[in-house]
């Protein structure tokens, strides 16, 4: 049944919070808010096993709701960086991104545009992409999918590892290098094409597979027919709306657009 | 009289050109501010900075300290993007850009006095490409190839405590203690200020002893300088400025020769005065992440 007061955040909430679905006892992480609350949905709905930090340095026994809040949210732990170092290294955690560019490797770039040596905008940094790739399952979120994001040929400077055997050593694959998924604002998409190829899992509806194509710098690859992204039920309205009591999420795509475009 | 007390000037006066120095805290978090403001007045230049990079970074590079930054990101977290850092890249400031557990990897070499240690991390990125960066094969099992990640070694690391008694026994009573240990450990030697000199009683261990930093014969001095961290947070004494960083972020052009006029350009106490006074920074609520 299709809960029409959802909105596209909504919908891409959801999508997050999926990757999650059938992880073990393990640390979910997602960064930005649009995947951050997908991991409190997911843990909150359908996998109670996850666990969850502050976004500081503590872990939670319930999510936190995004925004200004009266209450502490209960600690069930502690989460140090040098400890979330020492846990993704052992690969207890799977990790929803936001790069600013990914190449159709799933290789991501958050440290400059431009060349490197000169770049023409300087962002954060590599971070702890390089270390995340190769240590546990990634998935990533684009909120804006087009050409500039998911680009042509590679990313301007590879912080996080991906499927190029041109970049491995020998050869070989890295570790433990595992990409799921990718949630953007058109679909979601998965790594099970020939050779890791990017492969269309679900079209948001009315968007079709051109639009895909279109603002995609690479091939996608598309069999058969896709289904449409799940729209989130009440129940799991009423957790998002629990999570972003202030309603952030609406100022976080241009427009807050309707989970189902009109047509 | 064993006593390790000195001015933040006194610090800055055991600093010279083209060192290296590491600076402790994280993004927002327990920055060595009052230090770094500063090295930013002195007349030192050509230093090497590792940090795991907020307003320290953007202050010493908007000021033209920085002759190579050794880092992960620079970030100020609520806001992403540390504007001076970004243009002082654009400019063509030079970098040695690394992951952020790489970096704590390369502390903790030259923590233990190792020439490297071995990580997968950087492995297929482009992090891996710099030629700083050397390769080792696994001499057991399979043959892997990992990287070899080289000490990284500070001359002076700068770090902002909570407590310290005059012999250097320092507490760092935040939540996360950071990295700040490994810089200690790895530097040649290690300047600190502190929110308070109290006695060595007053440190109340052994409760307390989860936030004894390191030894104190690491210390090499201890300047008191309350607020030393603002306008990051020194939590549980007090919290981030949003609203100051928020207005550091946005001085830009003549804007910026005004802040730094004012913030930078000035003694402790005339600081404390212009960011409002102690009781304001006390009153500055925790923040929602």
């Amino acid at each position: 049944m299709t809960d029409t007061q959802a909105t596209l955040a909504d919908l891409l909430i959801a999508a997050c919070a999926e990757v999650w679905r059938d992880d073990p006892e393990w640390l979910a992480t997602g960064i930005t808010p649009i995947p951050r609350l997908g991991a409190s949905l997911a843990k909150l709905s359908f996998n109670p096993r996850l666990m969850i930090t502050d976004a500081e340095n503590m872990f939670l026994e319930e999510p936190a709701p995004i925004g200004p809040r009266d209450a502490s949210p209960t600690a069930e732990g502690w989460a140090p960086y040098a400890r979330t170092f020492d846990n993704l290294w052992g690969g207890r955690r799977h990790a929803l991104v936001a790069p600013v560019q990914i190449d159709r490797f799933g290789q991501t770039n958050i440290s400059v545009i431009g060349d490197h040596a000169a770049p023409k905008a300087a962002l954060l940094g590599a971070r702890g992409f390089p270390g995340n790739s190769i240590s546990h399952p990634n998935s990533f979120f684009v909120p804006q999918h087009s050409r500039r994001s998911l680009v042509a040929g590679e990313v301007d400077y590879v912080c996080s590892a991906g499927y190029n055997p041109a970049r491995w050593p020998d050869g070989r694959p890295p570790h433990r290098l595992e990409l799921r998924r990718i949630v953007t604002n058109l679909c979601v998409m998965d790594f099970g094409g020939p050779d890791h190829a990017i492969r269309l899992v679900s079209l948001h509806p009315g968007v079709g597979v051109e639009e895909v194509r279109d603002n995609s710098g690479f091939d996608v690859v598309v069999e058969g027919d896709v289904p449409a992204t799940p729209v989130p039920d009440a129940a799991a309205l009423a957790i998002i709306r629990r999570l972003d009591p202030h309603g952030i999420r609406a100022s976080l795509l241009k427009g807050n657009p309707p989970a189902v475009r009109a047509t | 009289m064993f006593d390790k007390r000195m001015t933040v000037d006194a610090i800055v006066d055991q600093l010279c050109d083209g060192m290296t120095i590491a600076i402790g805290g994280w993004a927002t978090r327990r920055k060595p501010m009052a230090l770094v403001r500063a090295i930013a007045r002195s007349n030192l230049k050509d230093l090497t900075v590792i940090a795991y990079g907020g307003p320290d970074v953007g202050i010493l590079a908007a000021c033209g300290k920085l002759r190579l930054l050794v880092f992960a990101f620079v970030s100020m977290d609520q806001i992403p993007i540390e504007p001076h850092f970004r243009a002082a890249r654009q400019a063509g400031l030079e970098v040695w850009e690394m992951d952020e557990g790489m970096l704590h990897w390369g502390l903790r070499a030259a923590a233990m006095g190792l020439p490297f240690l071995p990580t997968r991390v950087g492995i297929g990125t482009a992090i891996a490409d710099d030629p700083r960066f050397k390769t080792v094969t696994s001499p057991y099992g399979d043959g892997e190839t990992l990287i070899a990640m080289p000490a990284i070694k500070p001359d002076v690391a700068l770090l902002h405590v909570h407590r310290s008694d005059e012999k250097g026994n320092v507490l760092t009573l935040s939540p996360d203690p950071f990295f700040d240990e490994l810089m200690a450990r790895a530097a040649e030697q290690t300047f600190v200020t502190t929110e308070q000199v109290v006695s060595t009683a007053e440190l109340d261990l052994p409760a307390n002893a989860r936030f004894h930093l390191v030894e104190r014969a690491l210390i090499a001095g201890v300047a008191e300088v309350p607020f030393g961290a603002h306008p990051t947070s020194a939590a549980p004494d007090y919290h981030l400025d949003l609203a100051h960083l928020r207005s550091y972020a946005a001085a830009e052009g003549e804007a910026w020769d005004a802040y730094r006029a004012r913030y930078i350009g000035v003694d402790a106490p005339s600081y404390l005065a212009a960011v409002g006074g102690a009781d304001a920074i006390r009153a500055i609520p925790a923040p929602n992440y």
